[in-house]
């Protein structure tokens, strides 16, 4: 049997992180393998509550009003094991005029038969900003099935940042749920980067409600598919504050038997809004894929490069 | 020495005949120019080289260092040796420059990198982490282009316009990327309808309704081209209708 601290350490390994960051006292963390918590570490405002649940765990989160974390804090949820559930439940009170940055990695490096459940409630005071960096590593077999799921609450002049993205193994399953809502001259901006092959499946379901006056939004989706993998990206914006602005982005790159579906949905309510949307879905750029080639890659790696250089813009 | 030659290339597109039993022989190690008024069928002859899609189903041979090259497909050939930069290059998005060049470099370093790119007169501080993508000029792009033909070091290196886009105040820099590609024993073809780019050549080709209705010294064919073919209107109409104007 493992102790916690190499259990920490190697699911750190898994994601090119040195874990030795950990171990500075102005960064604030909280490893969780399944439902145990294997590491936590607060700093001056930043408050971390966590009960275990029989399949996974339920945190609170505060940062105080008026604080500023220098550093970002880094969250690690996986689970070592190849079979298993497991499910966390965040509620994420930022308070006014406060900023942070999560760093989280979600790791199934051994993954057969893994669902990671993510259920979260954040409500970001006026003047905060929240950044949520995502990252995950799965198993190369695919064996994954993950559900993040998000209500974000966004106040007046504060700021959400998203970003959904896929470092190593197979997609397996992901199915994105985030919804948001934006009060005056707030900011929203969700991005998906994912790539699948085989016969993964990504869902991306993003929803920014442009509710306040002047809010803005941004709704980014990178995807691939290769193989027979599916994807299928519903993104909508709607604004029913004055002088709301935002655009929708979706940009599906689909190779071999791979299918893609992007619906963009924008709703203005105001005549003062403005939404735009844009959607791109096709193969690989044959000027590219020729220039590449030209160059003495084959089809393959040209494709890979040229894939990899889109989920990365 | 013919490094690489093409014999009796018929191709159609369309409808329309874009090579016309056209035979060509590059000399080894030689800086050659193909210069022809625009729809001549440079650019095709070019594609048909490198084995563009599109371009494949031709009639004719295409041989190089004796060995037809028709079958292959487009990175065996440049595997093989020959590469292309082409008139309009290609946008990647989120590919950094240096991803792009090393992409293609037989020496990967960093070192190596930045060397190429200072040779086509990019700062490499300023650009190496920036993508080729439209934020770049077109101009910036050719150069990364030429950048990453240095960098394969090719034993033939087909450049599609090379001064197309280009500042006056860059242009000599490309003209030098050339004549290192030259001295590193690359055999240079530039395809052009530029007086100042055929200049720079040792040897010259003239192509005409997708055909080579001349060779030679640069100021023979450059003659002919600045006195005849600029000033010629029949925009490449097929030959039996121009009967001998040329």
């Amino acid at each position: 049997m493992k102790s916690k601290t190499d259990l920490m350490a190697d699911l750190y390994k898994e994601t090119d992180t040195d874990p030795h960051e950990l171990q500075d006292p102005e960064v604030a963390h909280l490893v969780i393998e399944g439902n145990k918590v294997l590491g936590m570490q607060g700093v001056p405002g930043f408050h971390v509550d966590v009960r275990e649940l029989e399949d996974g765990v339920d945190i609170k989160v505060k940062l105080d009003e008026g604080t500023k974390l220098r550093k970002p804090v880094h969250l690690c949820f996986g689970l070592y094991s190849d079979t298993g559930v497991q499910r966390i439940i965040m509620n994420v009170d930022i308070g006014k005029n406060s900023q942070i940055s999560l760093l989280a990695h979600c790791v199934f490096p051994f993954a057969i038969d893994v669902q990671h459940i993510m259920d979260a409630k954040i409500r970001i005071g006026d003047g905060a900003r929240y950044s949520y960096f995502e990252r995950h590593i799965h198993s190369p077999k695919g064996g994954v099935k993950v559900y993040p799921k998000a209500v974000v609450e966004i106040g007046k002049k504060a700021h959400f940042k998203t970003e959904f993205e896929l470092l190593k193994g197979r997609v397996g399953l992901i199915d994105i749920d985030y919804e948001t809502i934006c009060e005056d001259d707030g900011i929203v901006d969700m991005t998906a980067r994912i790539s699948g092959r085989d016969d993964d499946i990504i869902k991306v379901k993003e929803t920014a409600n442009l509710k306040g006056e002047n809010a803005r939004g941004l709704l980014t989706s990178k995807i691939a598919v290769r193989d027979r993998a599916r994807a299928e990206v519903y993104n909508k914006m709607t604004a029913t504050g004055a002088y709301a602005r935002g655009h929708v982005d979706c940009k599906e790159i689909v190779q071999d038997d791979g299918v893609a579906v992007a619906i963009p949905i924008v709703e203005v309510h105001h005549a003062k809004a403005h939404i735009t949307h844009e959607a791109a879905i096709g193969s690989v750029d044959s000027r590219q894929l020729e220039t590449l080639m030209s160059r003495g890659l084959s089809e393959d790696d040209a494709v890979e490069l040229i894939i990899n250089g889109m989920l990365s813009e | 020495m013919g490094v690489l030659e093409a014999k009796n290339l018929k191709l159609q597109l369309n409808g329309k005949a874009i090579l016309n039993n056209l035979s060509i022989n590059f000399w080894d190690g030689h800086i050659h120019a193909v210069v022809g008024p625009n729809g001549a069928g440079k650019s095709s002859l070019a594609a048909a080289i490198m084995g563009l899609s599109g371009y494949r189903g031709f009639e004719g041979e295409v041989i190089f260092e004796g060995r037809s090259i028709k079958e292959m497909t487009i990175d065996e050939r440049a595997r093989a040796g020959i590469t292309l930069a082409w008139q309009e290059p290609a946008r990647f998005e989120g590919l950094t420059i240096k991803e792009f060049i090393k992409a293609s470099a037989k020496d990967k370093s960093d070192e190596a990198i930045v060397n190429v790119l200072k040779q086509v007169g990019i700062d490499p501080v300023e650009h190496m982490k920036r993508a080729v993508d439209k934020t770049l000029s077109g101009g910036e792009r050719k150069k990364v282009e030429l950048a990453s033909i240095l960098a394969l070091k090719p034993k033939v290196a087909i450049l599609d316009e090379p001064d197309s886009g280009i500042d006056i105040e860059s242009i000599e820099r490309i003209f030098d990327a050339v004549r290192i590609l030259k001295e590193g024993g690359t055999t240079v073809i530039m395809i052009t309808h530029s007086l100042a780019v055929l200049d720079h050549a040792e040897h010259a080709f003239l192509m005409c309704d997708g055909q080579v209705v001349d060779q030679g010294g640069i100021g023979k064919i450059r003659k002919y081209f600045e006195g005849k073919c600029l000033t010629c209107d029949h925009k490449n109409l097929p030959l039996q209708e121009i009967g001998g104007q040329k």
